[in-house]
């Protein structure tokens, strides 16, 4: 059950990604990526990270993609056209990928069997038990995040106002 | 029962297509979400070593993570909206000079 699932969404995260690889215009490789990060957040559900979960699809799925497909339309960007330099990034971009999956991939299972496996639901990270470390252990750190959230809202407006 | 190493490999796959959709885009909006997919596999690897050493450290670090991205996101376009204004343009090979 718990493979089934795996590659289902694995799948679907694999075919997202490679959509949003080949499509040449922004809107399509927006929506695409919504489709990454929405079974990303079964692939948590699966591991038992159900607070993750939920915040992948609010945070993620919801307000950043909507900021990028705001901003899509908003500029009205259209296909992105061949120019010299993507002649060189085709040159280089694929087998540097490719190199660098095929050294991750190798070291993942040469050193996998020292892992072990994950069966569904023998380990479940609940709400309270994050927010306990949360605002328990790591309080210090989460009031800091808001203040760099507040700091970057502020440079978000004065980056976007227009110049007078 | 789902081997850990799988996860690895898919946020592997994950990070690889991120960099090759960073290095082959030429839209600076598709290469800033070429960004956000590489920082999306790198949460998959920390959900699942979570899961694997039984820590809630792990979440924790996506968690913050996901703080940050939405920080960068948001500074991120208002650039990408600044640099349109000047430049009218998209295409990162006409932006690659520091002044006008």
């Amino acid at each position: 059950m718990h493979l089934v699932l795996f590659f289902i969404f694995g799948g679907l995260c694999v075919a997202g990604a490679l959509n949003l690889l080949f499509q040449r215009h922004p809107i399509n490789s927006s929506l695409s990526l919504i489709v990454v990060m929405s079974s990303l957040a079964v692939l948590y559900l699966l591991l038992g990270a159900e607070f993750l979960a939920a915040a992948q699809v609010i945070v993620y799925s919801g307000a950043i993609m909507v900021l990028f497909t705001f901003v899509i339309m908003l500029l009205n960007a259209g296909r992105e056209e061949r120019t010299h330099g993507s002649k060189a990034a085709y040159i280089v971009g694929f087998p540097g990928a490719a190199a660098l999956f095929a050294l991750l991939a190798y070291v993942f299972l040469t050193n996998g069997k020292y892992l072990g496996g994950a069966r569904l639901g023998d380990y479940l990270v609940t709400t309270s038990d994050l927010s306990r470390v949360l605002f328990h252990d790591l309080l210090l750190p989460f009031e800091v995040t808001s203040i760099l959230i507040l700091v970057a809202i502020l440079g978000a407006v004065a980056l976007a106002r227009k110049e007078h | 029962m789902v081997p850990t190493s799988y996860y690895l490999v898919l946020s592997a796959i994950l990070f690889s297509i991120g960099v090759a959709a960073f290095l082959i885009k030429r839209n600076i909006i598709s290469v800033f979400m070429s960004i956000e997919l590489m920082l999306n596999a790198v949460n998959l690897t920390f959900v699942a070593f979570a899961h694997q050493w039984h820590q809630v450290s792990g979440q924790i670090f996506v968690f913050f993570v996901m703080v940050v991205a939405a920080a960068e996101a948001a500074v991120g376009l208002a650039i990408i909206i600044a640099i349109f204004r000047t430049r009218n343009t998209l295409n990162v090979d006409q932006v690659d000079l520091m002044k006008l």
